[in-house]
Parts: C-alpha cells; structure tokens; sequence
C-alpha cells in the first residue's frame, strides 16, 4: 500500500520506455505496452483513492528510502488522489481513442505517439503526487517536453504553433525554478511538509514573498490564465485529436493543481490572501478570462478554436475558485477541474471523430451531422449541456458552488460574470448545436468551404456514420461521466473536497 | 398505502420519462405501438397523481429524498396542495393531448414524429418535477431540463424561421435559467436553506438591498415562462411549433411552470407578509396588471389564430400572477383556480384552431366566415372557451375571475378591480367575434358538415365539458376547488370552511 504514490508514475514511466522499444519493432505491440501502462496506473490510483479516503490518512513514501526531507517525499493525499485519478482515468480513455484517431490524422507517427503519452501522463501525475517543489519542477518539465513531442506531430501549422509553446513554457518553468531557489535559499529545504512548518516565521520575508510570485507567475502561464493564454488557441487548432484531448482537460488543470497545492498545503494560512494579494488577483484575472474566453469563442468558425477559447474562459472558473479562497467556493473550482476535464475532453474526441467521418472542422460546414452521427451527435449535446451549465450534468453545480461562493464572499463582480458567462457560453455552444441537427438542405458545405479559405486537406475515412467502437466508446465514457459526476457531485465533495479545503476553515 | 404513495411522486416523474425512452427505439417502425407507451405513460401519470389527492387534501405530504447534490440540499419530492393541483391539470390535460397529437401530427403529416413525442413526454417529466420540487434546487433543476427539452419541439417545423425562433426562445430560456441559479445562490447564502416552507423562510433581517435582488432574479426567472411583460415576446412566437405543443405546453405546463414558480416564491420562499412588506407585491402586481391590459389590446389587432391566442395567454397568465401579488386569501384562490380554468378553456382554443389548421388549411381569423357550417363541434367548443374566457358565469372562468375581483376589493386595490372588468370587455372583443363570424356569416368554401377527425374532435370536447364543468361545480371533477383552498390555508393560514 505504502509504494502506491511511486507506483503510479513508474508505471507510466517504465510504459512509456518499454513501448517506445517495443514499437520499433513493432507499433501494435508498443500501443499494448503504453495502454496497459495507462491502464494499470488508474487502477493504482483507484486503489490509493480508495485507501486514502477510507483511512482518511495521506499515504507517503520517500523515494529510495531517503528520509524526507532530505530526500524526495511522495504523497497521495485527498488532494493528490483525486487528481491523479482524474488524469490517469483520462489518460485511459484517450488511450483507447488513439490508434484509429492517429492512424487517419497522422499516418506512420503513432510509434512516437504512445510513449509520448504515456510520459505526459506520467509528468502530470508526478506533479500531483510528488510531495517536493523542485521535483515538481521535474515532473513539469517531463509533461511539458511530452506534450511538445505530441503536438508537433500535427497539421501544417503544428511544429511552428508548438515551438512558441516551448518557448512560452519554457519561460513558465524558469519562473517557477527561480521561485524554487528563493524559497531553497531562504527556508532551507524543498520538501513542501517541511515548508509548511518553517514558513509561517518567514513571512514577511521579501525573499519569500518573490518566491512565491514567480512560481505562481509560472504555473498561471502553463495554466493558460488570461492574459497569459495567448499560446493557446493554436497549439490546439493544430493539435492532433488525441494530444488536444489529453491536454485540453488535464494539462491546465494541473498547473491550476500546483497553485492550489502551494496555497492550501505550502504557504502559510493567510499568505496567498493577506500577505501578497495572490489569491485576488487570479481571481480578478480569471473574471475577465471568463468573459474574454467567452466572448472570442462566440467569434471562431473553426471547431477546434472555439473549444481553445471556450478553455481560456472554463479553466479561470477554477481560477475564479482559487479567487474567492473560501471553502464552498474552492470546492466549485475544484470540482469544475473534474467537470471540465469530462466536458472538454468529450467535446475533442467528438470533434476527432466527426474529422474522421466528414473531414468537417468548421463549424459552418458541420450540418446535417445529427443525421448522420447520430449517437455520437447525443453525447454532443450532453457535453454542450454541461459546458452551458444546465442540470443535472456537472457543470451546473461548480457554477453552483462557484456562486455561492461568491455569495459568501461578497464578491458581487464575481458572481454577475459567472451569471453572464454562461449566456456566453450558451450562445457559443447552441450555435454548434443548432447546425448539427439542421438538415444538410440545399446549402451544401462546398459554399461556405470556398468563402472560408481554410480547407481541411484530410479526408474522410470511408465509411460514414457513427465512428468505430474504439473511438466511440470513450466518447459514451465521458459522457456517461458528464451526468454521473453532476448527479453524484455530493459524493466526491464529501469524501474528498470537504478535507481538502479544510486549511482554509470553517 | 401511504407509504406506497409516497412513491407515487417519483413514479410520476419516471413514467413518461421512460416513455421518452422507448418513443424513439419504437420508431416510425411501429407507429401504433409508439403512440401507444404515450397514452400508456399519460394515463398513469395521471392516475398516479390523482391517488394522491385524497391523502394530500386530508393533510398528508407524500415524499422522497432522493440522494444529498450538494452540500445540505436533498433532491427531494414533496406533494403538497399547490404541486398537486398544477400536476392535476397538467397530467390530466397531457391524456386529451397524447391523443389530440396523434390526430394532429398524422393529419398533417408532420416530420420527425417520434422526436415530437419523446420530447413532449420529457416535458411532461420535467412539468411533473417541478411540480412536486420540495425545495428551489430541485425545483430549478427540473425547470432548466423543461426549458432545454421544449427546445426541439419549438424548431419542429425546422425551416428558417423555426431556428431564428428556436434561437430567440433559448436565449430567453437559459437567461431565466442563470437568473433563477443566481437567486438561489442568494437565498442559500442568506438562510443556508432552499425548502419550500408555506408562508415562506426569508426574513426582513436579509435586509432590502438583497430581498430586492434575490425578488428581481426570480421575477425574470419566473417572469420569461410566465410571459410578464415585457418579457413576453418570446411566446407568440413560439407558436410556431405544432398546436398540440402550443396548446399543451405553451398554455399549460411551460407558462404554468413560470406561474407556478411565483406561487412558490411568493407563498413558500418571501411568504406573502414580508412579500407585501417590502413592497415587491404591488410591484409585481402593477407589472400583471399593465401586461393583462396590454396584451389584450395586442391580441385584438392579430390576424393569426394562434397568435391571438397566444397574447391572450398572456394576459391570462397575468391574471394569476395579479391574483398572487394581492397577496389577500380571495384573489390566491382565484389565481389557484384560475390555473386550472384557464388551462381547459386555453386547451380548447388551441384544439380548436389546431383541427381547424389541420382539416382545412386555415390559419387566419379572417378566413372563418362560415366555418361553423362545416365544423359545428369544433366552433361550439371554440364559443365555449371564448365566453368562459372573458368571464361569462356557468363557465370555468367565471369562478376563478370573481374570486380575483373580490380579492382586489379585499385588498382595496380597486385599480386591479378595473383592470379585470376591461380585460374581460377586451377578452370577449377579440374571442367572440370570431364564433358569431363562423356561424353567422355564410361563406361559399364551407359547405357541409365536415369535423376534424376523432383523436382531435374527441378531445376538443371533453376539454369543453371540462370548462363547463369547472363553472357549473367547481369541485365537482377530482376536487380542484378543495385542493385550490388548501393551498391558501397552507400559505396564508386562512382557512375556508365550507368552500365556496
């Protein structure tokens, strides 16, 4: 029991190795080796969840028996169990999606695809579970070098929108690393249990107070919060459908982890809130993402676009959680990393599969679908119902909770963008619905295809109709989860939130 | 028994739901069969509803809680008075539709039937959820998933017009959606509770400011379903969709839903003396009145049938919303019971212009000359719900509108007295007319004798004798006056011994 917090990332590492050398030799062999990889690290995480909140103790383990702090600590807490069940059971489904997603978008390159995967997903996990800041560094950098690998096999346009994601990462990461050496050389020690205790003496330390300003500045740049997003609409235009899918959902959310992990757990009571005004700005940054996320995404023809807005506005909800820094409203943000990762990774691998049935990614071209992807179409309006916030999916009850949050805070601002925002974001997501269940009619795609310029050069894959079972399985996974995630949010709140956001009282 | 019962409310929900389901796997396949699960699903609904009046008049509150969906909120089912008596009308009524709609929907031929009925049956569901809410959360929950489901139903038609309305319609929807989740967060974070109490839970400590905000969301949230003006515009157009939809949904279960959510608001979350306190009450009341008059007037200058019904459903449902904003015994029993008299008068209408749409193509007021020649039934029903509408005694609306009169002498506001006395001369100047033009001019395009066919005569009817019943002996049929009156000994403690 005690191994299960290293456990889950070896796996993955020691997947994402072995199916590299396997798929030299062979890409089905490789696919095996990633995706039981994948698969063995969500039953690990399911178990650690299970243990953790059963005993309702955190599960440590110190990695090559190096005592903390001196070594590297490892800690499946509530926290951590929750997000790396997340990210390992999306981590699955995209896995399951993949090889026919792959095989049509990017002939010959899957070999490379599924380490780099399996090592994504290996990044985001240790970054979770990892109970050390400067480890968490590392974890950060192997996710990011993965996620460059993954995106830079797209379209035409993927290797140049990637390297100014390298870039822009790479900026996000150095400023996190400067934090980390501030904090080392003024509290003495990475370990964030150890800096939790020592902290509280140096808190009106300037050099922690930088410290710990850089290393939100860097995560909220990997996070994608506004105004720090602009890398992001085309890194996941370009994107291929299965790295846009395991991104979008978890890859943000992660950084959000990390800000959450460093507020909740590393800093002091009242640091982010009192001391430096952390905890307000994100929030008042998040408000206007919401709206400026929103209000883009209403402008986008391209599908995939939308979907890269609409994530600039939904990732600040959990910004907008960390803003109001009070427990109900924590638990919205919180909630909605979960909420979001479903909705967002649904509406890719939707969008994935109408590429590989129509070619189709532009909005304007897309209809007459529900005619023919009629299932897939269902699931579709499901995830457009959670993104809009209508009960009983998800999304209606972090907006909830978000609310009350606000309520509770008094943050009247707050609480009118989160009223508007899903207007905006019902405008934007029924437009799409509407032209799915239009009749294909006499306006035919070709006339929008000629004023549009942008062209999708693949073609479809015959036949036509809903996608194969390994494509449309996950897409009925998610959706499935849309709903049961909003119908039975009462029980995650309760068995795991409710202990997380115990730091911040009442 | 009772405790069976207190299944009864969950099992009414699930019933039609289930029929949603087996709607389409049915298919155009086996045409007899799927419209069989919706009379199926209808009938038991009703019947489950209607086992529990006696316990529920009696004083018992059937009920489950369902599973805890946030943090101390159930999603929980309580029958009480109020939720009965809009589940009665709206179930029942649901019966006549089902087979009205067969009738409709294959006389004319209409596209994508089986989307029509498995939406129509979720509508239902949702209807009854609302209905039977116990407390705000719930009760949202089920009116965003009616708003969502009606969507599909509204851009049947699927032409241009349908989508730019659809669209319209949405925007609407969701709007009052977000405003009435923004209120509950208000409420939640003032009292820390959201169960319909009767007499309601706020309190004047909350202080103006918030009691304010909390009533102007929910009075858009309430206000767009139950077409107050000037959030109205959306439902004349609605009428788009086919006439079982306009008759059932948009006459009944949608802008009741809207109704039936001031009633809650006003009797179970402000409770009508903090309600009166604050000065919300003649608000509301000024808003009902003005949009009684107004939409009247507007309804006299419309050519279309169903457009003029529509305006005159909103002014109806005003009268309602002014019955609840007196706030006086009186008036909230005739706002009670005018929901049921209006929904069987308004139902008739709308059959009416539907078999008349169907059997002969005609859409306008101005092409009835002579009509009643060849569809005496039809047009009788049609006279029937125009008099009882405008208030003439031995119909329905008669008893409903002379509690709302008395309740505005009660409350010495005789503005309201006038208002309703107006509306009543406008009501029959724009319904009448178009009876005495069917049967008392001739026209060379009418013949003979020639009704719609059965599933749309056979319901046109019963909804007429139900209209007639409603005036003659208003507690002759399921007890609609009791359970009325109980609803405002509930809220206001006043208790009508002997009824009226």
């Amino acid at each position: 029991m005690s191994q299960i917090p290293a456990l889950i990332p070896t796996l993955l590492l020691l997947a994402a190795l072995l199916s590299l050398l396997a798929g030299l030799k062979s890409q089905r062999a490789g696919y095996f080796l990633a995706l039981m990889g994948a698969g063995a690290s969500f039953l690990v995480s399911v178990l650690g969840l299970v243990e953790v909140v059963s005993s309702g103790q955190a599960i440590r383990y110190a990695m090559g028996g190096w005592i903390p702090p001196i070594g590297i600590e490892f800690v499946l807490d509530h926290l951590a169990a929750y997000m790396t069940t997340l990210i390992t059971f999306i981590g699955v489904v995209v896995f399951i999606y993949a090889p026919r997603s792959l095989h049509f978008e990017s002939p010959g390159k899957a070999t490379f695809a599924y380490p780099s995967m399996a090592l994504l997903i290996a990044g985001l996990a240790g970054m979770t579970l990892t109970g050390d800041v400067f480890n968490l560094y590392v974890f950060l950098e192997i996710a990011a070098l993965a996620a460059y690998a993954l995106l830079a096999i797209g379209e035409r346009g993927g290797p140049f929108a990637t390297l100014r994601y390298l870039l822009i990462g790479a900026a996000g990461g150095g400023f996190y690393l400067l934090g980390v050496g501030f904090l080392y050389f003024s509290a003495g020690t990475l370990n964030m249990a150890d800096l939790s205790g020592l902290l509280p003496e140096l808190m009106e330390n300037r050099a922690v107070m930088t410290a710990a300003a850089l290393m939100v500045v860097g995560l909220a740049l990997k996070m994608a919060l506004f105004p720090m997003h602009f890398w992001m609409p085309d890194v996941y235009h370009n994107a291929p459908t299965v790295a846009a899918g395991l991104i979008a959902p978890i890859m943000t959310k992660v950084s959000a982890y990390a800000i959450i992990r460093l507020f909740l757990d590393v800093f002091p009571p009242g640091f982010f809130t009192e001391t430096l005004p952390i905890t307000a700005t994100i929030g008042w940054l998040s408000a206007a993402g919401i709206l400026y996320g929103s209000i883009l995404a209403i402008a986008q023809h391209d599908y995939r676009r939308m979907l890269a807005y609409s994530s600039v506005g939904q990732i600040a909800y959990v910004g907008l959680g960390i803003g109001l820094a009070n427990p109900i409203g924590l638990i919205g943000g919180l909630l909605h990393i979960v909420n979001h990762a479903l909705m967002k990774g649904l509406l890719f691998l939707i969008g994935g599969a109408v590429r590989l049935r129509t070619g189709v990614t532009r909005i304007p071209d897309m209809k007459g679908l529900g005619r023919s992807m009629p299932w897939t179409m269902y699931a579709f309006v499901i995830g457009i119902l959670g993104m809009v916030g209508i009960p009983p999916t998800a999304g209606f009850f972090s907006k909830f909770y978000l609310l009350l949050g606000a309520v509770e805070a008094g943050a009247w601002i707050w609480f009118a963008v989160i009223i508007v925002s899903s207007l905006l974001s019902a405008v934007y997501f029924f437009r799409v619905t509407e032209m799915i269940f239009r009749d294909p009619g006499e306006d035919p795609a070709e006339t929008s295809r000629e004023e549009g310029g942008e062209k999708d050069e693949t073609t479809p894959d015959q036949p036509q109709g809903d996608p194969p079972a390994s494509m449309f399985i996950p897409i009925a996974i998610l959706a499935a989860g849309v709903i049961l995630v909003g119908v039975f949010n009462f029980v995650i709140i309760s068995a795991l939130l409710e202990r997380v956001v115990a730091p911040l009282g009442g | 028994m009772d405790q069976l019962l207190n299944w009864a409310p969950l099992l009414a929900i699930l019933v039609s739901a289930l029929a949603a389901v087996a709607i389409p796997l049915t298919g155009e396949r086996n045409r007899n069969l799927r419209e069989t699960w919706t009379i199926l699903a209808s009938i038991l609904k009703f019947g489950l509803v209607a086992s529990m009046i006696p316990g529920v008049l009696a004083g018992q509150r059937y009920g489950v809680e369902l599973l805890e969906i946030a943090p101390g909120i159930e999603l929980a089912l309580r029958v009480d008075p109020a939720g009965l008596l809009f589940a009665m009308s709206a179930s029942f009524l649901w019966i006549l539709t089902s087979f009205y709609a067969i009738g409709y929907m294959r006389g004319g031929k209409e596209r994508k039937q089986s989307r029509f009925f498995s939406m129509l049956a979720v509508c239902l569901s949702a209807t009854i959820g609302i209905c039977f809410s116990a407390n705000l959360l719930t009760f949202v929950l089920f009116y965003e998933i009616l708003s969502v489901a009606t969507y599909p139903l509204v851009i049947h038609a699927g032409s241009e017009k349908a989508y730019r309305i659809g669209r319209q319609y949405l925007v609407y929807a969701i709007t009052a959606g977000i405003a009435l989740v923004g209120g509950i967060a208000l409420i939640y974070g003032v009292t820390g509770t959201l169960d319909f109490v009767p007499g309601g839970f706020l309190d004047a400590g909350a202080g103006a400011p918030m009691l304010w905000t909390i009533f102007i969301l929910f009075a858009i949230g309430f206000g767009v379903k139950a077409g107050v003006m000037p959030l109205q515009s959306w439902l004349p157009n609605a009428m788009i969709a086919p006439t079982p939809v306009s008759a059932l949904l948009h006459a009944v279960a949608v802008v009741k839903a809207g109704v039936f959510g001031f009633v809650r608001l006003v009797g179970y979350v402000f409770g009508p003396e903090l309600f009166g306190d604050m000065g919300a009450a003649i608000v509301l009341a000024t808003f009902a009145g003005a949009t009684i008059v107004l939409a009247s007037l507007i309804a006299m200058t419309k050519d279309d049938l169903k457009a003029r019904l529509a305006y005159s459903t909103v002014g109806h449902l005003s009268y309602i919303v002014l019955g609840i904003a007196l706030l006086v015994p009186q008036a909230m029993l005739g706002a009670a019971f005018h929901m049921v008299t209006h929904a069987a008068m308004k139902i008739t209408l709308f059959f009416c212009a539907g078999a008349i749409y169907i059997h002969t193509g005609k859409k306008k007021v101005s092409q009835l000359d002579g009509i009643g020649r060849q569809m005496p039934i039809t047009m009788a029903a049609f006279g029937v719900g125009a008099v009882g509408l405008a208030g003439v005694p031995l119909v329905g609306g008669f008893v409903s509108k002379w509690y709302l009169a008395a309740g505005s002498v009660d409350a010495e506001l005789l503005i309201f007295l006038g208002v309703l006395l107006v509306s009543g001369l406008l009501n029959a100047a724009y319904l009448v007319p178009i009876v005495t033009r069917a049967f008392f001019r001739s026209s060379e395009e009418h013949p003979r004798f020639g009704e719609a066919s059965i599933f749309m005569v056979g319901p046109i009817v019963v909804t007429m004798l139900l209209s007639l019943l409603l005036g003659i002996h208003p507690d002759g049929i399921f007890g609609f006056f009791s359970v009325a009156e109980a609803i405002v000994e509930s809220v206001t403690g006043v208790s009508f011994s002997g009824g009226g």
